[in-house]
């Protein structure tokens, strides 16, 4: 035996013994230099859009700055339901409300007589931005960066090539001047349409910044200073105070102060990054956010990792003391009263695929995780009351699940436009209810949602106001409460509906052939086709024939709102946990085919007008009361089918402190404790080197070798044939 | 040379023309520019107010190809398609329809891209072509026919396969490399480990194929047989002749490649978490930018004719009986 293959079993023996030896995990995806640190790790698959937080409007947007920029309200992390608290704000702005003299008016005044609330808002003095370029200065107190040549700025090519920083306290100023921002007609703020409705002067303004603002150099957009520009709409009170002037009356309106749009902007930004050349080398603030809130972006690289430290100047927060009387079992109050954050920085990478995510998850290298359709059956398992629980695998790694039922609804839309589904005539309402019957939702979200989903009785998911459980929350018209459940009524029941209607057997008398409906799809995919066939045996089942009209999303989107649509399948995801934000999706004038979110092109007098008296109300027994008959009125006429409310599950490891899914707030990131130790040692445990592959191939390799060799140099020394 | 050179370049014009106007009629057929606009502001709250702001700050609020209220030669100059595709010419490919500058996101996202692609290439050819020798040399023995039936095998299997088998094994069951992820400098390494491995792992069955093809084309000739007549062992004869010779259409093949490894992988880039041009190119499809995708296309074409007219000039180097004329 030569030396060399002597060597090769001691070699595999050597690997085999080092694999063992307690040393960093070899597959670690991040530097050695962050063991221990208190990081937090996770992911994003889609590069966020937008970071400008006029115009971002998206949830994986609001991941980041809403960890950066302060509104001046927030949730409370813990309570439910949902419950806004201050965040910079002293208090609870108060509203007042003045009629069209500009007398003041009780707080219970008739809606029709208000003409405008004021919104009073006090800020916390003493909260500074994060270090940033734009409130560099210089020794003679000028900014360091405002005025820098058009060479130099074009040679710069990322933030920190200015490096000189600095800080300025938050004002009430910032808050107005970032109101302002929503109506700059090229900043194309998604709720400038909504705020013209409500801000007193707001469409004015737009039209004045337009006209006074210079045009684009080489298309890029120099640095107006917005605080020239006078707004009745929003107007500085004094250093701290600022006041909001809205037409009529429009109590949903705190619920936006609790969003980014709200959140505020200093002038020096946009006076930095409105100079020439700095858009063009994508030095924007749609790229560089500068807030004040727990974290800063330290390093933007959507295309490979996004990364929040701890902002130095974040002002005095704690953890909050009161939550629910569950919270205090689940050890969500132990940090009580603790600052705020608890980590230092936290890592988001960039996972387009949903397979090296959740593997990367289950080494230990992300601390949560989603729980993709492939890997759920890995991960969860239902219990004999249909329970969702961990598998023992997840459960031996001290992985713990979350669920949630989110703020949304997924609905089979009937467009009330279409001559024969429409209407509201009852035929077209019969057929309506019997198809909501068939089409069952309790199968769909166990086939395709992997049970992640809870059937729709009504537009209102659990959570929002309005929303009733049990038998006094089940849809009549589709479901009988039995057994302390609700049952979907019986395939008869749909029949008989369909017979009343005029279409037997789901016939149409006049052809006598099978009724033809047409679904629109939007999901034409592979992955979508096992759904529109099994929409098609939902019809079937009652003899009407579905004739799927597949398309792209454009397309879908593109019928919408030409009302050209019959069936389709669509969802809403709240803005804010007011039932208002849920039925304006049905408000007549709110019509999709005259520019509004009605999809359904419902129109009903009767429910608009409850509508319009239900929006002005207070939570309460009243409202509730409207909120019944609302419901009632979309239970019997049916433009939707009330599909379901999705689920989230998700998951966590053991050392993820504070998780509490809260579908409102977006900052939460603050809330969370890492135990990073822990972590360190169950990553060595789980991620130990496998070495004897390596040996295995190469004894292949050099056994593979040994004959050929033979061969070879049988070969070499034979005669020349 | 020169005049041969200048003669393709100006050939190039009108494929680089009629590239840009296939890129943008079929972009345009799947995707109005309302939909772009649509696509940048979001779906929810939108106003067609906003969507004509964003066309006309973007330069989309133009008709695409002819322009029927424009006089003279405006019928053609005053439309989307000839205001989006002129700058492309002179390398300036401006802006994305998300504001991001293009030029400047393909300077950085051409590294990542060639780190994966260029040891692929180089480490790929490597094997391929030993292992092409070595089938040579033990020709019409069960190592041959062993050999051309694995690589048979590992060409019919999917390139997706490879990667998700890759990650399975080597980054979740052994733990030796990360799964997916990038890094800067030096701590790209050991994310360069995986898709390289699983890169050139996916190419060997047809590249080897491929040249032990050539390779069998030269075994047969005069000079080989002059050489063997010789008394030359046949490790001389394969080394020394016919792997010299066989190198001229292998050679020319890959040089006709080196400008496209720019461009990207686009599958490995995604499933390993690289942020090269390909991953650049799949998510602006995704996003309907049509800036990127244009630049994207129009770069491609461009990488590509300077391909293939390296490849015509590698043939005159390579072999001195070519002549460009």
């Amino acid at each position: 035996m030569s030396r060399a293959s002597c060597s090769l079993p001691l070699l595999v023996a050597a690997m085999l013994l080092l694999s063992g030896c307690g040393e960093p995990p070899w597959n670690n995806p991040y530097p050695a230099s962050q063991a221990g640190q208190t990081i937090l790790y996770g992911a994003f698959t889609e590069r966020p859009k937008h970071l400008d937080p006029v115009r971002s409007y998206s949830s994986n947007e609001y991941a980041f700055i809403a960890q950066i920029y302060e509104p001046p309200l927030q949730y409370h992390f813990l309570k439910r339901p949902y419950e806004l608290v201050p965040l910079t704000a002293v208090a609870l702005p108060e509203v007042r409300y003045l009629d069209a003299d500009g007398s003041p008016l009780p707080s219970d005044a008739d809606p029709s007589q208000i003409a405008i609330s004021e919104y009073l808002i006090e800020i916390t003095p003493g909260i500074r931005y994060q270090p940033h370029p734009a409130f560099a200065k210089d020794e003679h107190g000028a900014y360091r960066y405002h005025q820098l040549d058009p060479q130099a700025a074009a040679g710069i090519n990322a933030l920190d090539e200015l490096p000189e920083t600095g800080t300025r306290e938050l004002i009430a100023e910032d808050y107005v001047y970032q109101i302002k921002r929503l109506a700059t007609p090229w900043l194309h703020s998604p709720i400038a349409g909504l705020m013209g409705e409500h801000l007193l002067g707001f469409d004015a303004l737009s039209e004045r910044i337009e006209a006074a603002a210079p045009d684009p150099v080489n298309s890029e957009r120099l640095f107006f200073d917005l605080r020239q520009v006078p707004f009745e709409g929003a107007e500085v009170v004094d250093r701290y105070r600022y006041r909001i002037r809205l037409e009529g009356r429009y109590p949903q309106f705190v619920y936006w102060l609790a969003m980014p749009f709200f959140a505020p902007m200093p002038w020096e930004a946009e006076a930095l990054y409105g100079q020439p050349g700095m858009k063009q080398n994508n030095l924007t603030l749609d790229w560089y956010p500068i807030g004040t809130g727990p974290f800063m972006l330290s390093e933007n690289n959507p295309n490979l990792r996004m990364v929040l430290t701890r902002n130095p100047n974040f002002h005095a927060e704690s953890y909050p003391a009161q939550g629910m009387p569950e919270d205090q079992a689940a050890g969500l109050l132990a940090d009580a009263g603790k600052p705020l954050p608890f980590i230092d920085e936290a890592i988001y990478s960039l996972e387009k695929e949903s397979i090296p995510y959740w593997n990367k998850f289950l080494q230990g290298f992300y601390d949560s995780s989603g729980i993709s359709s492939d890997a759920f059956d890995q991960a969860i398992q239902f219990d004999a009351a249909g329970e969702a629980g961990l598998t023992d695998g997840m459960r031996e790694q001290g992985i713990a699940l979350v669920t949630a039922v989110d703020t949304s609804v997924w609905y089979l839309g009937f467009n009330m436009l279409d001559p024969l589904l429409g209407g509201d005539s009852e035929r077209a309402r019969l057929l309506r209810q019997a198809i909501s019957i068939v089409v069952d939702f309790g199968e769909y979200i166990s086939i395709f949602a992997n049970g992640r989903g809870v059937e729709g009785q009504g537009p209102l998911p659990p959570g929002i106001f309005g929303h009733r459980e049990g038998a006094a929350g089940i849809n009549p018209y589709v479901f009988d409460w039995r057994d302390g459940r609700a049952v979907r009524k019986p395939l008869e029941a749909a029949k008989a509906l369909l017979a009343e209607a005029g279409y037997p057997n789901g016939r149409d008398p006049e052809t006598g052939r099978p009724l033809t409906l047409y679904y629109e799809a939007m999901d034409a995919g592979p992955d979508g086709k096992a759904r529109l066939n099994w929409m098609r045996k939902q019809f079937a089942k009652l003899g009407i024939e579905l004739v799927v009209r597949a398309t792209d999303y454009n397309r879908f989107q593109e019928k919408m709102r030409e009302g050209t649509g019959q069936i389709f399948m669509w969802g809403w995801n709240a803005d804010y946990p007011d039932p208002e934000n849920f039925f304006f999706l049905l408000y007549g004038p709110n019509r999709k085919v005259e520019g509004g979110e009605n999809a359904a092109n419902y129109q009903n007098p009767a429910f608009d007008q409850l509508f319009e008296q239900m929006k002005n109300m207070d939570d309460g027994p009243e409202r509730q009361a409207v909120i019944d008959q609302m419901t009632e009125i979309l239970r019997h006429d049916a433009p939707w089918s009330f599909g379901f409310y999705p689920k989230s599950f998700s998951l966590h490891h053991q050392w993820l402190q504070n998780v509490k899914p809260n579908l409102m707030a977006n900052n939460t990131l603050k809330y969370r404790r890492l135990e990073p130790g822990i972590r360190e040692q169950l990553r060595e445990r789980w991620n130990p080197p496998v070495l004897w592959p390596i040996g295995a191939l190469v004894l292949i390799l050099i056994l593979g070798a040994i004959p050929a060799l033979i061969l070879a140099r049988r070969r070499e020394r034979s005669a020349a044939r | 040379m020169s005049a041969y050179i200048l003669r393709r370049l100006l050939y190039a014009l009108p494929i680089l023309i009629g590239v840009n106007l296939i890129t943008f009629v079929l972009f345009f057929v799947v995707n109005s520019p309302d939909d772009m606009a649509r696509m940048q502001l979001g779906d929810k709250r939108v106003t067609q107010e906003a969507i004509d702001t964003w066309k006309a700050e973007h330069g989309y609020d133009k008709p695409l190809l002819y322009n029927a209220e424009a006089g003279g030669l405006g019928a053609l100059t005053e439309t989307i398609f000839f205001e989006k595709s002129l700058k492309l010419f002179a390398f300036d490919f401006g802006q994305s329809d998300s504001g991001r500058n293009i030029g400047y996101d393909i300077r950085q996202r051409m590294w990542p891209s060639l780190a994966i692609a260029l040891p692929t290439l180089l480490v790929g050819l490597a094997i391929a072509i030993s292992y092409a020798l070595m089938i040579l040399f033990f020709r019409a023995t069960y190592i041959d026919f062993g050999s051309v039936v694995l690589l048979v095998a590992m060409m019919s299997i999917s390139g997706l396969f490879y990667i998700i088998g890759g990650q399975f094994l080597i980054g979740k069951l052994f733990h030796l490399v990360p799964i997916s992820g990038y890094d800067r400098g030096l701590e790209a390494l050991k994310f360069l480990i995986l898709p390289v491995v699983v890169g050139v792992v996916a190419g060997i069955g047809s590249s080897t194929r491929l040249y032990r093809t050539f390779f069998l084309e030269e075994i047969n000739r005069d000079y080989v047989r002059t050489a063997r007549a010789k008394g030359l062992r046949e490790r001389a004869v394969l080394f020394r002749h016919v792997l010299r010779n066989a190198l001229i259409p292998i050679l020319t093949g890959v040089v006709a490649v080196l400008p496209l490894l720019f461009m990207g992988a686009l599958i490995i880039e995604s499933f390993f978490g690289v942020p090269g041009l390909g991953s650049y190119t799949i998510d602006a499809i995704n996003r309907q930018d049509f800036s990127i995708v244009r630049a994207m296309v129009f770069l491609g074409s461009v990488l590509y004719i300077i391909g293939l007219i390296m490849t015509d000039i590698s043939y005159t180097l390579v072999d001195p009986r070519v002549r460009l004329s």
